[in-house]
């Protein structure tokens, strides 16, 4: 199931192996009943690392948009607000390059950046060998900023508690409707860049309504990480989150 | 382009059962794929052509069950066809409804040569 380095407990591309085992085959064919989940491998490998963070009570938050919402100013604004109340970590998911992994180290917060060549999404194996090289505190946050893309990443649970998924209002408001496979898995809605609703044509009201239609147990917070407008709630809502050490 | 990640678990997961059974193909392989899956059925079936080159699957017959989804209303318990995950409940019009079938995602069979 590797797509990047074909290492793990997973791997089996040996296939053919240039014997046959007649005596233990009757003449015709042999039907096996398989019944297995295609995602089973990455579904174990989430819950590895669900009992991971689990049991360091690490708060781990799966960040999915599509590109340009603005996940990462979210987290480098977040980061520098709630430096000292909070500590925290940060997997940077993208096809190419450490840019966004260099921003967020800019704020002091220890990063991973994992790359996925032409892959369009983290899955669980990324996230638990990127977990791995990381040291991860004990009574934490680690944010997950998945690769942006709107649909690949819905299917892949990574281990996260919670999955935030962010729109702005520089899209259109029917995203919800258009990707709802996204909005059905995802816990958290934020809406950003509230700062631009004046000069866009984007209805919040609506977008609020078409998320509901999809998932209506998700919660909404709308914030803009330019103006702090909103910023306070989405605060408030992860140090709700944040289980204090028992 | 997630259905090249689905085509290649399929392949590790076909590989694996059929290296059980100490065989040398796979002549048919079944699975069940729900429509409210996730899965685009022509980007899968572009990435099964690609994915399977060299693998054991690589000349078995695929067959897709395609499962419909269905959900049931919390509100009223009405069971309904579900078509998009925002459809609402056709007799009282709430979303809050659960999933009932759609989200398979599965191998069900291998046929094995001789």
């Amino acid at each position: 199931m590797c797509a990047t380095c074909g290492c793990g407990p997973t791997s089996h591309h040996e296939h053919e192996h240039g014997h046959s085992h007649d005596n233990t085959q009757k003449s015709g064919k042999t039907i096996v009943d398989v019944e297995q989940d295609i995602l089973q491998e990455n579904n174990l490998l989430a819950a590895r690392n669900r009992g991971f963070f689990e049991g360091r009570n690490i708060l781990a938050i799966n960040l999915v948009s599509s590109p340009g919402s603005g996940k990462t100013s979210l987290l480098e604004r977040t980061l520098t607000d709630l430096k000292g109340d909070l500590s925290f970590a940060v997997i940077e998911g993208d096809q190419q390059t450490a840019n966004d992994a260099d921003r967020i180290h800019a704020t002091g917060t220890k990063v991973t950046q994992i790359n996925t060549g032409k892959g369009c999404h983290l899955d669980a194996h990324m996230v638990l060998h990127a977990v791995q090289g990381m040291k991860l505190q004990a009574d934490s946050v680690l944010f997950i900023e998945n690769v942006g893309n709107l649909v690949c990443p819905a299917m892949f649970d990574l281990g996260e508690q919670e999955r935030a998924v962010v729109i702005s209002v520089t899209e259109g408001e029917d995203k919800p409707l258009k990707y709802p496979d996204m909005f059905h898995t995802s816990t958290l809605c934020i809406i950003n860049k509230t700062d631009l609703l004046p000069y866009v044509k984007f209805n919040v009201e609506k977008a609020k309504e078409y998320a509901r239609k999809v998932n209506p147990a998700l919660e909404i917070i709308e914030l803009s990480c330019t103006s702090g407008e909103g910023m306070q709630e989405w605060y408030n809502w992860l140090k709700s989150k944040v289980l204090t050490p028992a | 382009m997630h259905e090249l990640s689905i085509v290649m678990s399929i392949v590790d997961l076909a590989t694996k059962e059929a290296a059980k059974h100490h065989a040398s193909g796979i002549e048919e392989i079944e699975m069940d794929i729900g429509c409210l899956s996730g899965i685009e059925m022509d980007s899968f079936e572009f990435a099964w052509k690609q994915g399977v080159k060299r693998t054991i699957l690589e000349n078995a017959t695929k067959k897709v069950n395609r499962i419909e989804g269905k959900a049931k209303c919390f509100d009223c318990n009405t069971y309904f066809d579900m078509i998009q995950l925002f459809d609402s409940c056709p007799n009282c019009n709430s979303h809050l409804s659960e999933i009932i079938s759609g989200k398979e995602l599965k191998v069900k069979s291998l046929v094995l040569p001789d």
